[in-house]
């Protein structure tokens, strides 16, 4: 693997989570459970569509084929996509989506401001961009889960569902492979294993501030760097590639 | 109580175009003309996310997704604006918000008609939008400041919506012969729920002549539907769409296009809940409101909670 390809398994790795992610909280648009709130999310998802256009648009630079962000977006296959599983878990309710938006926050936050001294200039800068971003995100829904796992008993039990069906999927997050390594050597990328003692040390004062439980002893998943995915994930693209595919000759 | 020194002063503000403020003394019937106009408008930004929010998954590129989600956001801005100026006449948002999911007050029929294409976005935010900027910029001037001051607010955001529908219009006009046809199938089913949304003729409209007086309303539901097909139909013309009307002709008289008048009995039957999606919209409103509750009480147990400790503390 050359620096470049490992650059564009990279990027298209960072970019895919931010996509999915905003394609979750987009469904929520209008449906959310109060006004203020339908607002916030669609805000996040905002932002976060607009980090992962950047890093694809970088993505189709480094490649060098001409491809579009677009392109990339809409006409991969499955196995093509390389998010965290996390992220294409569906919302189930509004406890579910908070809880899996605390656990990316505080990953994001951590990870862009380290990101933000990269020796990629362009990373550099979308790094610095979303980790301004990032600190709202997190305020939010580290507030969200306290209240509502210190809320009402049902508020509470919901969170501790959410928490038990979640938590094998936080692991991946900090996962690092060769194409890591080669970008780390470089100053591109950063070592994930200080983000995920910074991670720890945050996401567990704000779940114990809950009276949230981990589960012991759970298996983590993992395959999104891979490109294996849940069963969700096939319908998810299904519904977001359709235009595209059905009409594959025009522009939109 | 004798009231006919205040409703001097109600009616002299109004004579010389000063705005009514909440504090202001205000004829009962003026109140509640305004409760039930302002919360039916904000009724209809939350419920007009629902068409649109529908597409959102499946726009077909990352910037036209980016552009739906913000406008539908700022739909719900509008909402919240709107709602915001009903309690200054001493309502509040819950109640609003409880009538509209028991079917007391109304909401824009428009809403109750499907987006079964992409081209519906489009044809939404070029025709919906269109109409609805025509009547709201007209309320920029109603007579009740906070309506008013929210209206300002409003106006700055719509003029985008209808930029953007109309650009998704033109792109797929001047696309494939696919996207062509589905351009024009839109047009040809929004075009008349569009014409309904300034409501019935003057002629036969119940609560227009006391909204002029009041000034809450300074222009008929005539006037305004006709600047609204004088502006949009050349535009149209421009992105070679037609109009599903055979009546259109260019009057010269009038400096302005004769055109034949919707369907009203469809009217009357969509505001009477019979529209293809009237049960879809209020099923989908009543169950994010009750799949919010836990939410709801949550932060409500919390704060008061948190109450507590600080009071112990
Ligand atoms: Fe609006
Ligand atoms: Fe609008």
């Amino acid at each position: 693997m050359t620096k470049q390809e490992a650059l564009g398994k990279y990027l298209l790795r960072l970019a895919d989570t931010n996509l999915i992610l905003g394609q979750r909280l987009a469904e929520w648009c209008g449906t959310g459970p109060f006004l203020e709130e339908d607002l916030a999310m669609t805000n996040i998802s905002l932002d976060l569509f607009g980090t992962a256009e950047a890093l694809l648009k970088y993505a189709c630079e480094v490649e060098g084929k001409g491809r579009t962000a677009d392109e990339l977006t809409f006409r991969r296959p499955e196995r093509e996509f390389t998010n965290i599983l996390l992220v294409e878990q569906p919302n189930v309710d509004f406890g579910a989506t908070i809880l899996r938006q605390l656990f990316v926050d505080a990953f994001d936050y951590y990870h862009y401001s380290e990101l933000s001294k990269s020796s990629d200039p362009i990373i550099a800068g979308v790094a610095a961009k979303a980790s301004k971003e990032t600190t709202y995100h997190l305020r939010h829904s580290e507030s969200w889960v306290i209240r509502l796992g210190d809320g009402t008993e049902e508020s509470h039990q919901r969170m501790q569902n959410a928490l038990n069906e979640l938590w094998r999927f936080t692991d991946e997050q900090f996962e690092m492979n060769e194409v890591d390594a080669m970008l780390i050597e470089e100053r591109i990328a950063v070592d994930l294993a200080p983000i995920k003692a910074k991670w720890l040390e945050k996401v567990i004062p704000v779940l114990s501030e809950a009276t949230l439980q981990i589960p012991e002893n759970t298996f983590m998943q993992r395959g999104g760097r891979e490109g294996k995915h849940s069963e969700h994930f096939g319908f998810l693209l299904a519904e977001m590639h359709y235009i595209p595919r059905a009409y594959p000759d025009a522009t939109w | 109580m004798d009231t006919t020194h205040f409703e001097e002063i109600f009616e002299a503000k109004l004579a010389r175009n000063e705005m009514i403020e909440p504090k202001d003394w205000m004829p009962d019937n003026y109140r509640k003309h305004l409760i039930r106009q302002i919360s039916q408008h904000a009724h209809s930004e939350v419920v007009g996310m629902l068409p649109e929010g529908n597409w959102i998954t499946r726009a077909p590129s990352l910037r036209a997704k980016k552009i739906l989600l913000a406008k539908v956001q700022d739909e719900g801005g509008h909402g919240l604006y709107l709602y915001t100026a009903a309690e200054t006449l001493g309502i509040s948002r819950d109640e609003l918000i409880d009538q509209l999911l028991t079917g007391v007050a109304k909401y824009s029929s428009i809403f109750n008609y499907p987006t079964l294409t992409w081209a519906d976005i489009g044809a939404i935010g070029w025709l919906v939008d269109g109409a609805a900027i025509m009547n709201q910029v007209m309320l920029q001037r109603t007579s009740y400041g906070p309506y008013a001051r929210a209206m300002v607010r409003i106006c700055k955001e719509e003029s985008f919506h209808q930029r953007q529908g109309y650009e998704i219009m033109t792109m797929m006009a001047r696309g494939t012969p696919e996207q062509r046809a589905m351009a024009q199938d839109a047009v040809n089913r929004w075009w008349w729920p569009t014409l309904m949304m300034f409501g019935p003729p003057d002629a036969e409209s119940p609560n227009s002549a006391n909204a002029i007086k009041w000034k809450i309303k300074r222009e008929s539901n005539d006037q305004l539907r006709q600047r609204f097909v004088n502006q949009t139909l050349p535009q149209g013309e421009l992105i070679g769409l037609t109009f599903p009307d055979k009546g259109l002709t260019w009057n010269e008289e009038k400096q302005g296009y004769d055109f034949t008048a919707p369907d009203w009995a469809e009217f009357k039957n969509v505001i009477s809940g019979n529209g293809p999606c009237n049960r879809e919209r209020l099923a989908m409103r009543r169950r994010a409101h009750d799949e919010g509750r836990w939410v709801r009480e949550a932060a409500q147990a919390y704060a008061a909670k948190n109450k507590r400790y600080q009071a112990v503390a």
